[in-house]
């Protein structure tokens, strides 16, 4: 939905409730345990939408959670952990060891190149990762399951002579099918009304899925005046003719990081990986952290100042240069 | 000077980076390992992200690839893209030397990091590939992380997850797969490597105290062992720099 309209600046539960409906297929932004949209996470999981058909390369902390509120019926990935804190995500194991969340194995190269695929508006695009491996062999959608859903291609992977006979010493390809996700949604640092936007530290696969995806919600830290990002044009990523909503969400990628602007929560990520071994107690947390919380801001209170101040990042370093993560 | 299996396995790894190395880590001891080579042995070694970060600084140690550390004092911040196709580009991919771990690995060095059982019903479900599929399907070399257990060593592996020869000599050029392949097997008790002509794992060292049979019983397929030496211990030098310079808070140690 690429619009020009100047002011796309809604609330984050209008953007949810507008455009993130039951069964579509949504991609988030981040990597693991930064700037991951949690801000959007949670308000997905609060108003309840279900049989999500999530697109990720490693989007750790959100996937996991957007899974563990029973959001998500299919998942493509590449890698579902968030490092130190959770070397597996644990409702994504659960879930996949349940059998309640059917799940098709990628590469994080292959992901990001089916988001680039998409963008580009070509079908597919090829690689020589995986040649040899069962993440071609296996399919975790049958091939009857693909036929019926005219929004998964036919095949997973394609294995295909090179048509240019040896050119680059290569003979064999691997084709990786485009995907274009109907919602996706990243955190960024900053972004204008008309949802230009600024990124800073590392970029992970946010642009390629921003500009594959027919609906862009952008959640901010700073939501700046008209002009401005114009000013420093080479810093930023994504012009506006991509979004279609924007919404200022300070702390909106807690308790992920956000380069320059805070760490990650050690606190928040090790109270959750106690929490999502077991059910019951996965659902007190959500009856703690998520539910009750009209809006971020409420999440964040209930957190309390004490601790945002610890996670707050050295606007040089970009990180918490003391902060406990033992 | 004492020191811990951590330590030493770390060091061991260390060791096998050599200056103009581009070295691509994960998270834990690998990132670990690549730090002290770079501290130790190797300071013109660069390292080198999946996310996009390369030549980081790493003033404080990461606790994931994309922790916000990485990101810090970089020669460019990107991102997966330009990661990837680092590893895929034929001038500088091949310098690529790729650090791994897996649950599982076969006597052809090939992986599995996605699950223990059938794919469709999994008894065990792991984290999935992440990158680790195209680094060990680009890079000349890699070196890889694994425990001693018998369940993890084994005949065939219940997921091939990241390529290692495949099944033999040949496996990766019938495949279609640059050259390359994984070089050493760095374990808690010993570090194997593979035979340059059949492509098979072989001892090429034990830990102080280890012996090659107690290795062999902690695995499914047989290797050879003829050529095993004993591995150095740690020196002072490589323990004070990995203790003091890599990680003073002993995050991963």
């Amino acid at each position: 939905m690429m619009t020009t309209q100047e002011n796309k600046v809604m609330t984050l539960t209008e953007a949810i409730n507008r455009y993130v409906t039951n069964g579509c297929h949504l991609s988030i932004g981040g990597f693991t345990l930064n700037r991951n949209p949690m801000a959007a996470v949670h308000e997905i999981i609060r108003q309840e939408k279900r049989d999500l058909h999530v697109y990720a390369h490693s989007n750790g902390q959100g996937v996991d959670e957007l899974i563990g509120g029973g959001c998500v019926s299919r998942l493509e990935i590449a890698y579902g952990g968030t490092g130190k804190f959770m070397s597996t995500c644990i409702r994504f194991r659960k879930a996949v060891e349940e059998q309640t969340l059917m799940v098709e194995d990628y590469s994080n190269f292959q992901m990001t190149l089916r988001f680039l695929a998409g963008a580009m508006g070509v079908p597919y695009l090829p690689t020589r990762s995986s040649l040899g491996t069962d993440i071609i062999e296996k399919w975790g959608f049958s091939e009857e399951f693909r036929n019926e859903d005219p929004r998964i291609p036919n095949r997973k992977l394609v294995v295909a002579d090179n048509p240019f006979d040896g050119w680059g010493d290569t003979e064999k390809v691997v084709l990786v099918p485009a995907i274009n996700p109907d919602v996706t949604i990243i955190h960024v640092q900053t972004a204008d009304a008309r949802g230009n936007c600024r990124m800073e530290g590392l970029t992970f696969a946010d642009v390629e899925q921003a500009k594959a995806s027919r609906v862009l919600i952008i959640t901010c830290e700073d939501l700046v005046a008209e002009g401005y990002l114009k000013t420093e044009p080479d810093r930023n990523q994504i012009p506006f003719i991509h979004a279609t909503a924007v919404v200022k969400v300070p702390f909106g990628a807690y308790p992920t990081a956000c380069y320059r602007y805070y760490d990650y929560d050690p606190v928040y990520m090790k109270a959750y990986a106690r929490a999502a071994h077991d059910d019951a107690a996965y659902q007190d947390f959500l009856a703690e952290m998520v539910y009750p919380h009209k809006t971020h801001t409420d999440l964040l209170d209930h957190v309390g100042r004490h601790r945002l101040e610890t996670i707050l990042a050295g606007r040089n370093c970009g990180y918490a240069k003391n902060l406990d993560r033992r | 000077m004492e020191y811990t299996l951590k330590e030493l396995m770390t060091i061991c790894a260390a060791r096998e980076i050599k200056n103009g190395d581009i070295v691509f880590c994960g998270t834990g001891i690998s990132m670990l390992a690549a730090m002290a080579a770079k501290n130790i042995n190797a300071p013109d070694s660069v390292i080198f992200f999946e996310t996009g970060a390369i030549d980081s600084e790493l003033a404080h140690i990461p606790l994931a690839v994309a922790d916000s550390r990485i990101m810090y004092h970089t020669s460019a911040n990107g991102g997966l893209m330009d990661a990837f196709c680092t590893m895929q580009n034929p001038f500088v991919g091949q310098r690529v030397v790729g650090i791994l771990g897996a649950a599982q690995i076969d006597i052809y060095g090939n992986l599995n990091s996605t699950v223990i059982g059938e794919y469709d019903a999994p008894d065990v479900r792991f984290s999935g590939s992440g990158g680790a599929c195209d680094v060990a399907s680009f890079v000349s070399r890699s070196i890889i992380f694994m425990k001693m257990e018998k369940r993890k060593f084994k005949k065939k592996l219940d997921y091939l997850t990241s390529p290692g020869y495949l099944d033999g000599p040949d496996g990766r050029k019938n495949a279609g797969l640059p050259p390359g392949g994984p070089d050493k097997v760095i374990t808690d008790m010993g570090v194997m490597g593979f035979d340059p002509d059949t492509k098979q794992m072989i001892l090429l060292g034990c830990f102080p105290g280890i012996t090659p049979e107690q290795i062999l019983d902690h695995m499914e397929f047989e290797i050879r062992t003829d050529q095993a030496t004993e591995v150095p211990v740690p020196t002072e030098t490589e323990l004070t720099l990995l203790r003091e310079k890599c990680d003073p808070q002993r995050l991963i140690l």
